[in-house]
């Protein structure tokens, strides 16, 4: 296309390409979204409710129009181990009416109706645009209606224009907060207690990673937000360490948390083998005790063990192939190319929705040469640096899915909405399954483009799997 | 038999939606954008609607869609979004290089009373170079009225409201020239339209059409517009048209896509239901042979005579299932009167949009028994009247899995969205052959029901 523009003048700053003498603060980033670009962000209120989603015997509330609800109901693959109220999608649904005469009243009554109806353990009020907009006093309906049910019920400043979704991220936190020691009867833990922050239970990772804790002899007081439960938050402040995964929506509570309790907390991630490995140690260093450091060193061993040959055999087949990774959180983004690297795949590209320049600077000193690093990317920008690379594989959300695949590329969902575990050891296994179904089905071959016919070829050579 | 006395409405009492049935305006007058060629639409109020609905039709449609936000921030919701739309459009025309940019509003932009036409009406002005400059359409499409139903009906009407003319003094209708609105059908449906349109020699504008933009083969490069739509130089000319046929529920208030051209440019608009079942298939048939002024041609006679043969062979089957039908206005009444004709029992009509609009394309129905008719359902009310009525099947889109499972009823996928099978955007429900396609499915599903259940497991049915 003539006078085709790739990259938007005032986003020039958030692409770049690692190279020699790359300055670490290369990348512009944690910036509101270009107008008109065709951001892969959602807002403010997507952030706040992902978070929140997964604590799964709290009712979670819209207090907004209905669209805000419909568009997030049942849409991760967080699990829980008993009730599901979390699936359900509430909404106090906005009407004209309501815009004009405020929206304080209905919300009353929804919240009358329902918790009767549902009987959570709490309730979570998201604010909206609108509910922000006509200004609703949520906070003071909260405090009014709480007293009738003795459940906590709590507004989410999550208003939809307030910022990116990790701003949504903060105020979740904010929210989480405010329940993080509310239970004052809670009794002592054990001296190896932790709560897991960031980590939600996609496809029951978290139960696949808190089998190898109680292993450790680990306890896990809450899950923050993974098979999340609000009486388990309440206690949260009992435990001696927060285990921080997902850090981009997280990092703000445990901040609080050590100010607030003291409890100190680590940066890890459960992704792919060396940096599961790595958190198990962390997280027994943490806790200076030589038998449970003995018991990592054993059970990594095995569970390296049990996964190592398959990933060996499954390495042979992709080595040499090339990524683009663009993800929510550019934290995970760094555990990725680490996994991909173990399967012997490069990674060309990557980038993230909301990451931070200290996730960028790391980014940037793992990667090869070449490697373009992008923040809040779209498609236009995304399809060209995946073309340029010749990424055979794109890893990504559902909103990128069709992008690589109408490209001819290989795909695999990175984000919430996988039915997959990737997480722990076993994950990494899956992980790579799935890389090698993606990259070596046999359909690639009717695919017409370059860069498919090239990796086609390949493939004939291997249809034995 | 004929009087309305079959038709119950039942009421939302519910102050909460809990899953409810509708999602929001700017869904459906974006995936009405997305049907026009070289159009990019634009959703003016926060990053997150445009992404929310990008990922729902992304969900159905399996295709990248590309939907441009204006990005609101806490400063653009205090002090007005004008400079963030007309930053957002001039960032779109460079990038995109599109022939039109279609604007949805958001509840954001119009709760604050942002005005629209104030805001674009000087486009292009102290812009450098004004040649290539795309057109503008924009649409109303708060979330607080109406659901994607009509966030899709009425960008249609923005779009022929706003682009259609009359061209040269004097000109003539452009000979076989009609407008086809078929509403929110699939690009399989749009694509059988036009078919049966070129059987009679017809020159079909099919507003909007998606059957390519969003059901298109492999691309050897990225291509920032995909291929095929409806052509703006078509939009301009359904004023030249001879006839428009819509397939749209009316509701006595509202003034159609089609009523509009016809009071404003003499076309002559005929409404149908969407043509689904014998009957409804034969109104649209016999009206495009009365406008075309040829004969039905003998490939659709014979799909007309295999689909009666098949009812006759299936009748024993249909006759008095009970079936909850819900979705969208146009696609529940046009199911529930195909059932009705096929001799099952359409107990439950239920939809996310307006009950009116069901009620009175319902009126008159031939159905013996009571039909209940919800409107702004949510999934929760469907459950419960399904415990009350006792379906033997669910008729719907895919979120109603949720009712299917629950209460251990089979659902047939039809409609919009379908994001838990393949092949959503094939779905063929019009015309003989959609019409067969959802009867068999129909009854298959019921026979599936009926054999898996059995203690004995019959092998012929």
């Amino acid at each position: 296309m003539a006078n085709d523009l790739v990259i938007l003048e005032k986003r020039r700053g958030q692409v770049a390409s690692v190279a020699e003498g790359f300055a670490p603060d290369a990348i512009v980033c944690d910036k509101p979204s270009v107008a008109g670009s065709v951001s892969q962000r959602a807002c403010t209120f997507c952030g706040s409710r992902v978070v929140l989603y997964p604590i799964s015997d709290a009712l979670h509330l819209v207090h907004g129009p209905v669209g805000c609800a419909s568009y997030t109901w049942d849409i991760r693959g967080s699990l829980s181990s008993d009730r599901e109220l979390h699936r359900m999608s509430f909404c106090t649904d906005l009407r004209e009416n309501e815009i004009i005469y405020g929206g304080a009243d209905k919300l009353r009554k929804c919240l009358r109706e329902l918790i009767p109806q549902y009987k959570p353990e709490a309730v979570f009020v998201y604010s909206t645009c609108i509910a922000g907009l006509i200004g609703d006093d949520i906070d003071a309906v909260c405090r009014e209606v709480e007293p009738e049910f003795s459940i906590p019920i709590m507004n989410v400043q999550s208003e939809g224009f307030k910022g990116t979704k990790k701003d949504g991220y903060r105020a979740a936190c904010d929210t989480l907060a405010r329940l993080v020691g509310t239970d004052t009867t809670a009794k002592p833990t054990s001296d190896y207690s932790i709560n897991l922050l960031g980590e939600f239970n996609i496809a029951g990772e978290t139960w696949m990673i808190q089998k190898h804790l109680k292993e450790m002899g680990i306890e896990v007081v809450a899950g923050i937000t993974g098979d999340g439960r609000v009486a388990d938050i309440r206690r949260a402040h009992k435990a001696h360490l927060n285990v921080v995964q997902c850090s981009g929506s997280m990092t703000s509570l445990a901040k609080r948390m050590e100010e607030e309790y003291g409890i100190p907390f680590i940066r890890v991630s459960f992704f792919g083998l060396e940096d599961t490995a790595q958190a198990f140690y962390d997280i027994a260093r943490h806790f200076e005790n030589a038998d449970m450091l003995k018991t990592v060193r054993t059970l990594v061993q095995r569970e390296v063990g049990m996964v190592m040959s398959e990933l060996v055999r499954i390495r042979a087949r992709l080595e040499g192939k090339r990524a683009a990774i663009y993800v929510g959180g550019s934290f995970k983004a760094i555990s990725l190319v680490r996994a991909l690297r173990q399967i012997g795949v490069n990674t060309v590209l990557v980038g993230s929705q909301t990451g931070t320049s200290d996730d960028y600077s790391r980014l940037q000193a793992i990667c090869d040469e070449g490697t373009v690093i992008l923040d809040d990317s779209n498609p236009r920008e995304l399809t060209h640096f995946c073309k340029m690379k010749h990424a055979d594989l794109f890893i990504g959300g559902v909103k990128e899915r069709p992008m690589a695949y109408k490209m001819g590329m290989g795909f695999c969902d990175h984000n919430h909405e996988r039915k997959t575990p990737l997480a722990g050891f076993e994950g990494a296994l899956y992980f790579a399954r799935e890389v090698q179904a993606s990259l070596l089905s046999p359909v690639w071959k009717f695919v017409r483009n370059e860069m498919s016919n090239e990796m086609c070829r390949e493939v004939s050579h291997e249809q034995s799997i | 038999m004929n009087s309305p006395s079959n038709l119950n409405v039942v009421k939302h009492e519910a102050q909460a939606t809990r899953n409810s049935c509708r999602v929001c305006a700017p869904l459906g007058s974006s995936l009405v954008f997305l049907g026009v060629q070289g159009c990019v639409p634009i959703i003016h109020g926060g990053q997150g609607c445009s992404t929310y609905v990008r990922r729902y039709l992304i969900g159905h449609f399996r295709e990248p869609i590309d939907i441009a936000s204006s990005n609101f921030s806490e400063a653009s919701a205090v002090f007005g979004g004008g400079k963030n739309l007309l930053d957002g459009l001039a960032n779109l025309t460079q990038q995109y290089h599109p022939e039109l940019i279609g604007i949805s509003t958001s509840c954001l932009s119009e709760t604050m009373g942002e005005d629209i036409r104030g805001m674009i009406k000087d486009w292009g002005i102290g812009m450098p170079d004004t040649t290539n400059l795309p057109a503008l359409v924009h649409v109303s499409t708060p979330s607080y009225k109406g659901s994607h139903r009509d966030g899709f009906y009425d960008a249609v009407k923005a779009l022929v409201q706003q682009l259609a003319t009359h061209g040269a003094v004097g000109a003539k209708p452009l000979p076989a020239r009609v407008n086809l609105l078929p509403g929110f059908v699939s690009p399989a449906d749009l694509r059988h339209l036009r078919e049966i349109c070129e059987s009679f020699g017809l020159d079909a504008t099919i507003l909007p059409d998606y059957s390519q933009t969003l059901d298109d083969g492999q691309w050897d490069d990225w291509q920032a517009l995909p291929n095929g739509g409806t052509t703006l130089e078509r939009i301009r000319e359904t004023a030249q048209a001879v006839h428009t046929i819509e397939f749209e529920d009316r509701l006595n208030n509202f003034v159609t896509a089609g009523q509009w051209l016809q009071e404003t440019f003499h076309v002559t608009n005929s409404n149908l239901g969407l043509p689904i079942g014998i009957e409804a298939c034969d109104n649209f048939f016999n009206l495009l042979a009365e406008i075309s002024e040829q004969p039905i041609a003998k490939q659709f006679e014979q799909e007309r005579a295999r689909l009666l043969d098949s009812y006759v062979d299936a009748h024993k089957y249909a006759f008095g299932v009970r079936v909850a039908v819900f979705g969208d206005e146009e696609m529940v009444t046009a199911l529930a009167k195909f059932l009705v004709e096929i001799g099952m029992v359409p107990v439950i009509c239920a939809t996310g949009g307006n009950t009116e609009r069901v009620r009175q394309a319902l009126l008159g129905i031939p159905c013996t028994e009571q039909i209940n008719i919800i409107g702004t359902a949510d999934y929760e009310d469907i459950t419960d009247l399904c415990k009350i009525h006792n379906p033997a099947l669910l008729i719907g889109n895919s979120k109603g899995y949720t009712v299917a499972r629950e209460l251990g009823i089979p659902l047939v996928r039809v409609g919009f969205p379908v994001q838990d099978r393949m092949g959503g955007q094939r779905l063929l429900h019009v015309g003989y052959e959609g019409t067969q396609r959802l009867f068999d499915e129909i009854i298959n599903t019921w026979l599936t029901s009926q054999q898996d259940n059995s203690p004995i497991g019959y092998k012929t049915y």
